[in-house]
């Protein structure tokens, strides 16, 4: 039995049935108990669990991940939260020099059960102090995981995962995913914090997409299989730890590989992944791996220039054609960016 | 110990034989660790955490032999992980730097000046959920009062009423550069003393005094109160790092050390005990030599023991359910 629920909604079911199940947790941040709920993604849970345990704090990112850290060193379950990933820098001295050293550093005496959901923005002017996702700096450092969960039931799943899991886990969502509708089991499961997975299945080449960018690549998969192209996407799901086996074995069939990253290129998760397969898949290639990502630019506000930084569908297309040696197919009928026509502003 | 003043005496002594010690050998180079003396500044730790006692949750610093013995005085596994041998409080891997022994009450310490501040926000915000009545001490160096995080938790633990004693190691100077020259105000205490957060200050270098500070600061945070602050000054004998004396770089007046070289708080303590409290040279010497013991079999027990296997390096980075 399965039904379709949004992105938001698997956030709001997956924390509302942690909560209940487990009194130690709690959900903080800036404004998550305003009447905005961080785009409705903690709806009811002011209501349900109180002020204790769904309050805002003092825009103080460093201390109150610093708080976070504390509390579950001493048997919570905090769930910090930043409305966008942007504002997660500020609390990077507490991230990557406290949290995650902290049990390795007392000799396995502590554990750190702390999560961190952080959202990227994009679209209607966000420009360059709100859109960035940052996955590849924190997935740098051992002893925090980082996934980016892309469809509701890994919303659901994986965000339940994260809170029962006992280390630091940052869930970096993208806000353009929260209206996306998808399938999730009638009851609430887990998924697993590791783990790459086929979203669209394809024999002629393997695209390995991060987050909002499997959005674009399941439609340019859609748009080549008309053509008789067949493209298989892998949602990389968690970047850290990052186990390549689901994606080893489609490039292997393949023969090609392009990692379309929701990030800059340089010094990227996509240049780790390049990097994995060009080793483990050497004999199989039948060209180098490409990469797509952010234009090497800070994003720009207007929307001729915000359009020339992202890269999407029509990149991922062209990259296809050229890897594979295809004429150029006709997009003039296509309409992209589909989610955002929910978007009007403010955010 | 029937005489009140023993103890903190021992404590004392404890802390500074334990750092004698380590001055005697560190040039053995087998304690490879940064060493950041409490040399001097026991007087803080010994009084504070005597009168928190061991229901307290203690965090310190880079700084924190003081007040890792202090709290826990557990000998053993100090040396033992100074030494970085494989049965250290962390196995080896933190050194001098990142003491903790949750066990005995003590969180953690820190190499990032005031990176511990804000954990205790959080600890404390545990203990109250759970309604243990307990406090969480944060101990900091004046230099911490210079960072963004210093302010944000005092700000957070006020308006939180967390039940936290923030307690102020002010030796005057960051690593070398004195207060004067780093502060566009005059006292820290005033300033503080603004948020809902009340303030105690001394400069007496007494255990006793900071002990009785103490005691009092206890009172309002158990009252539910929330947090109060300690500005305690004190002197560091040697260098900001390292086993040395390091009065030939000129940058800290002699006249100054020497002042506090009068009120050593280990000498205030024993001329009080004698003096005072009627206790005989003969307990204090035979307190001292029984101190002097056991550091000394804590050594020679640490040394024996194996460093750790190299493949210990893989261990521990996660928690994974067995």
């Amino acid at each position: 039995m399965s039904r379709m629920i949004t992105y938001r909604d698997a956030l709001v079911e997956a924390v509302t049935h942690e909560m209940r199940r487990d009194s130690s947790v709690f959900v903080y941040g800036i404004d998550v108990a305003d009447h905005k709920r961080i785009f409705d993604s903690n709806k009811g849970l002011l209501e349900e669990f109180g002020p204790n345990r769904c309050f805002n704090t003092p825009l103080s990112e460093d201390a109150m991940t610093g708080f976070g850290l504390g509390a579950a060193l001493n048997g919570l379950r905090p769930i910090h939260i930043h409305m966008r990933v942007d504002f997660m820098i500020l609390a990077m001295n507490q991230l990557v020099n406290m949290i995650s050293s902290f049990r390795y550093g007392s000799g396995g005496r502590f554990k750190v059960p702390f999560v961190v959901r952080a959202i990227i923005g994009r679209g209607w002017g966000q420009s360059f102090q709100h859109n960035k996702s940052l996955h590849s700096w924190v997935a740098h450092i051992p002893g925090l995981k980082v996934i980016m969960p892309t469809s509701p039931k890994d919303a659901l799943g994986m965000t339940m995962a994260a809170i029962r899991d006992d280390n630091p886990v940052i869930s970096i969502e993208h806000r353009w995913l929260y209206d996306a509708l998808g399938a999730v089991s009638h009851t609430a499961e887990t998924q697993p914090l590791t783990g790459a997975e086929v979203i669209h299945p394809g024999n002629d080449i393997t695209i390995l997409a991060t987050s909002w960018m499997n959005i674009e690549a399941k439609q340019a998969a859609e748009v080549l299989g008309r053509r008789g192209v067949t493209v298989e996407v892998v949602d990389a799901r968690s970047i850290s730890p990052f186990d390549e086996t689901v994606l080893v074995e489609s490039v292997n069939k393949t023969g090609y590989c392009i990692v379309a990253d929701n990030d800059w290129v340089h010094c990227g998760f996509g240049a780790e992944v390049a990097a994995r397969i060009s080793h483990t898949c050497f004999g199989r290639l039948k060209a180098p791996v490409e990469r797509l990502g952010f234009a090497p630019t800070p994003c720009p506000c207007t929307r001729p220039l915000e359009n020339a930084f992202y890269t999407g569908a029509t990149e991922i297309i062209r990259t296809i054609e050229s890897m594979l040696k295809l004429s150029p197919t006709d997009l003039s009928g296509e309409h992209f960016f589909s989610y955002e026509k929910k978007f009007k502003g403010p955010f | 110990m029937s005489y009140p003043g023993l103890e903190l005496y021992k404590k004392l002594y404890l802390a500074r034989r334990c750092e004698e010690y380590i001055v005697k050998y560190y040039p053995q180079n087998d304690m490879k660790t940064p060493m950041h003396m409490s040399m001097g500044q026991e007087a803080v730790a010994v009084g504070v955490c005597h009168a928190v006692g061991s229901t307290g949750l203690v965090l310190a610093t880079y700084r924190s032999h003081a007040a890792f013995l202090a709290h826990t005085q557990n000998v053993p596994l100090f040396f033992s992980e100074l030494y970085g041998r494989v049965n250290g409080l962390a196995n080896g891997k933190s050194g001098s730097m990142h003491l903790a022994d949750p066990d005995h009450g003590h969180w953690g310490s820190s190499g990032i000046v005031a990176s511990t501040i804000p954990i205790a926000l959080g600890l404390a915000f545990a203990q109250k959920r759970k309604n243990t009545g307990a406090t969480t001490v944060v101990f900091f160096g004046d230099g911490a009062i210079d960072e963004g995080s210093f302010w944000e938790s005092i700000n957070v633990a006020a308006l939180m009423k967390l039940p936290v004693l923030f307690v102020c190691e002010d030796n005057g100077y960051a690593v070398h550069t004195p207060s004067k020259k780093r502060h566009g105000y005059d006292s820290i205490v005033d300033i503080v003393g603004q948020f809902r957060c009340a303030t105690f200050s001394d400069d007496s270098n007494d255990v006793e005094s900071i002990c009785n500070m103490t005691q009092q600061a206890l009172s309002i945070i158990q009252a539910g109160g929330g947090p109060v602050f300690l500005h305690i000054k004190c002197y560091r004998y040697l260098e900001h790092v390292g086993i040395n004396d390091d009065m030939k770089d000129a940058y800290r007046p002699v006249e100054i050390q020497e002042a506090w070289l009068k009120k050593d708080c280990l000498v205030l303590q024993r001329l009080r005990l004698i003096n005072e409290q009627g206790v005989e040279e003969i307990v204090i010497q035979q307190l001292e030599e029984q101190v002097e013991t056991s550091i000394h079999h804590s050594i020679v027990a640490a040394k024996q023991y194996s460093s750790p296997d190299p493949s210990q390096l893989f261990h521990g980075v996660f928690y994974e359910e067995n």
